[in-house]
């Protein structure tokens, strides 16, 4: 099982989706992608849809944080949805949701976007 | 089920073999019938252990061998992975929540934090230039005993 990362520009929102499993093995490769897509892209904020992620760990919180940083200098913002148990104890376990809010679903994500935007 | 049930594992610390501990973890401990969530947790905390012995214990140096043993007594598993690298200089340092040695590789120093929380006993011992163990137990509350 490895990692599929797709990414989809929608006005000024990236919407990266993951699916498979994040771990130390696959983090570079979402980083690298994201990295470049944040820089070239011309997005201001950033959807992270995570409904076919099935696996993930620090790895994981570790690229997420390093995006999230990378958007904030540039006072973007980062946003997560359809985040599955095992990946939400693992948010709540880091903090993570204290800067991260999180949608249930990228309509909803979207529509928090456009309001602050 | 009589005394224990022991599996040891000894593979390259390679990224790639995450995964496959993970797996190998888990098929495993599937004979103790545990929960989506429980197995969640012990795929995680070995990611979280592999990933530590091959970034920290062998610096990602592939020559190294990273060694997973798991035993099944009743309905608790113990696991041990150990690796011969570089060893922990600083342990009270290493388990503090969001402290990394490498955050120019984006590590989020949460590793011994996940151990410990996911897992009912957690314990680390480590000798400067000689490798680092980590051990960890859980219970199962198997699904089968809800109709016995």
């Amino acid at each position: 099982m490895s990692l599929q990362v797709e990414l989809e520009h929608y006005r000024n929102v990236l919407i990266v989706r993951l699916r498979g499993e994040l771990d130390h093995h696959t983090a570079d490769a979402v980083r690298f992608k994201m990295e470049e897509a944040i820089l070239r892209g011309g997005s201001d904020h950033v959807i992270l849809s995570l409904k076919g992620l099935l696996f993930m760990d620090s790895s994981g919180l570790g690229v997420i944080l390093g995006r999230y940083k990378q958007l904030k200098a540039k006072d973007g913002k980062m946003v997560v949805c359809d985040v599955n148990p095992g990946v939400y104890r693992l948010f709540e376990l880091s903090g993570l949701f204290k800067i991260l809010p999180i949608h249930d679903n990228e309509r909803l994500a979207l529509t928090s976007l456009e309001v602050v935007s | 089920m009589n005394g224990t049930n022991e599996m040891r594992l000894t593979f390259s610390a390679r990224s790639e073999n995450e995964a496959f501990a993970r797996v190998a973890v888990a098929a495993f401990v599937s004979q103790l019938d545990p929960t989506m969530e429980e197995l969640n947790d012990l795929k995680t905390v070995v990611s979280e252990a592999v990933t530590n012995a091959i970034i920290h214990g062998y610096e990602s140096d592939p020559s190294g061998m990273v060694t997973i043993e798991a035993m099944i007594e009743v309905d608790t598993i113990t696991l041990i992975v150990k690796d011969n690298g570089s060893g922990i200089e600083d342990l009270d340092l290493a388990r503090q929540p969001l402290f990394t040695s490498k955050p120019e590789m984006e590590r989020s120093g949460m590793g011994f934090t996940i151990m410990e929380n996911f897992m009912d006993g957690f314990d680390v011992s480590s000798e400067p230039g000689r490798g680092t163990s980590i051990a960890m137990t859980k219970r199962i509350e198997s699904k089968k005993a809800l109709f016995n």
